[in-house]
């Protein structure tokens, strides 16, 4: 895989959740992070239930990034989100 | 000494902290008491048994009692469950016959981690995996009536005895409900849109968590918990003073005591469409009991209130029909009055 040129692509950040108090924490958690990274990023939230079952998700909120569950069912803390974002 | 035990910290890994404030803990548990009467008797000295020396006194002995278990116990809870993910609990599930799965069912809804917010994608997860209707409930039925708020306030303010039978009777309410639901065969009766849904395969992958992760879970969930919760302790155990306090002894027994045929289906009626967590509940019920009401007929109370909550009915309604819904609710109802009744023979 050529690495240099996946740099280049834009992250593709999901955030999934059906609008329970902690997906909108980590909404505004990983908008926050990719400002602050100065990530190039799309950040979306999806809030569709049939959307969020097609990433085999079970607990909200989780967090996908480039189509990845990353993370599920917890708010990560701060510095834990950004090593999410920059792995 | 809290700077020793900070330079200490600084070179050790942080799993080491909860072991050196255990100590701390202990000590200051087992002093409270004299703690409080120290404060009201000695410095405030206010005149013992009057009605607020002895609501304050409740008040100013309970509260930090309370918070100090529920620090320790989250704390252990929230260590015991990164060992759990639902991943894990729906694999086990998976294959399993139906009493064996609703008996291991209602068990890992004890320490799987579960929040009814998630109760839809885990409800379509399960049934995709191809797990009985019947099991699936016995794990939504025991997940939130069984938890580790509800199990340190009853061991906190009703002694670990009073815990146990919760614990044990909820188990039973949640194996047998679950059972009964898959006797039914209420497959059918699942929103129909339910079967269409297409669960991915990818799911989060295995995390590889070490210890000093697994301690910070710990801590992380003791913040998020006491955080949401401690408002609701506070109120609910300013509640429960006043009225150790103020509402004369046995105020309740003639009405809601052992001799009333009518008190746990009332409890019950009362209970339901109440909307409170264990949280707020339990320090009130504690004092009902000192008021003269049955044991039986606040475990009826306590359960109906946490484990059948409308805002629960509500998530559930999109995925179910409502013959369903009245059968689960119909079921566990049930099984509360048949707990609460049996209690209040037995003690």
């Amino acid at each position: 895989m050529d690495y240099n040129n996946l740099k280049l692509t834009k992250m593709d950040i999901k955030v999934l959740g059906t609008g329970c108090p902690k997906c909108k924490a980590l909404e505004k958690a990983v908008r926050n992070s990719v400002a602050e990274l100065n990530i190039q990023a799309d950040v979306s939230k999806v809030e569709d239930i049939m959307e969020i079952m097609k990433y085999g998700v079970m607990r909200t909120p989780a967090l996908v990034i480039n189509e990845k569950v990353v993370l599920s069912g917890r708010l990560p803390d701060g510095k834990e989100l950004k090593n999410l974002l920059t792995q | 000494m809290k700077e020793q035990i900070i330079s200490i910290n600084k070179s050790k890994p942080g799993w080491m902290l909860p072991f050196l404030l255990l100590p701390l803990w202990i000590v200051l548990y087992w002093n409270l008491q004299s703690l409080a009467n120290f404060l009201i008797d000695d410095l405030l000295k206010m005149k013992a048994g009057s009605h607020l020396t002895e609501t304050l006194r409740f008040f100013i002995f309970e509260v930090p009692k309370v918070m100090l278990l529920l620090v320790l116990i989250i704390f252990i809870v929230g260590v015991i469950r990164s060992y759990f993910t639902t991943e894990k609990t729906r694999k086990i599930l998976e294959g399993k016959s139906l009493f064996t799965g609703n008996i291991m069912a209602s068990a890992l809804g004890i320490v799987t981690p579960f929040c009814s917010c998630s109760a839809i994608p885990l409800f379509l997860g399960f049934v995709e995996a191809g797990i009985p209707i019947g099991v699936t409930f016995s794990f939504l039925i025991a997940a939130p009536m069984i938890n580790e708020v509800a199990l340190v306030l009853l061991v906190g303010l009703f002694g670990w005895k009073v815990a146990l039978i919760y614990v044990s009777t909820g188990l039973i309410i949640a194996i047998l409900s679950g059972w009964l639901i898959g006797k039914f065969k209420m497959e059918k009766y699942v929103a129909d849109w339910v079967y269409s849904v297409k669960v991915g395969q990818a799911g989060e992958q295995e995390e590889r968590l070490t210890f000093n992760d697994r301690i910070k879970r710990g801590a992380d969930s003791v913040k998020e918990i006491v955080g949401k919760i401690w408002i609701y302790i506070l109120i609910g155990i300013a509640v429960g003073a006043g009225a150790h306090g103020y509402v004369p002894e046995a105020f309740l027994g003639s009405l809601l005591g052992k001799g009333s045929w009518y008190a746990v289906p009332l409890a019950i009626l009362i209970g339901v469409p109440m909307y409170s967590n264990a949280a707020g509940i339990i320090p009130i019920v504690s004092v009902l009991i000192e008021k003269g009401v049955s044991l039986g007929t606040a475990l009826a109370f306590m359960m109906s209130v946490i484990a059948l909550s409308l805002p629960e009915i509500i998530i559930l309604k999109k995925v179910l029909k409502w013959q369903l819904i009245a059968v689960f609710i119909g079921i566990v109802t049930i099984g509360i009055i048949i707990v609460g009744i049996t209690f209040n023979y037995l003690i």
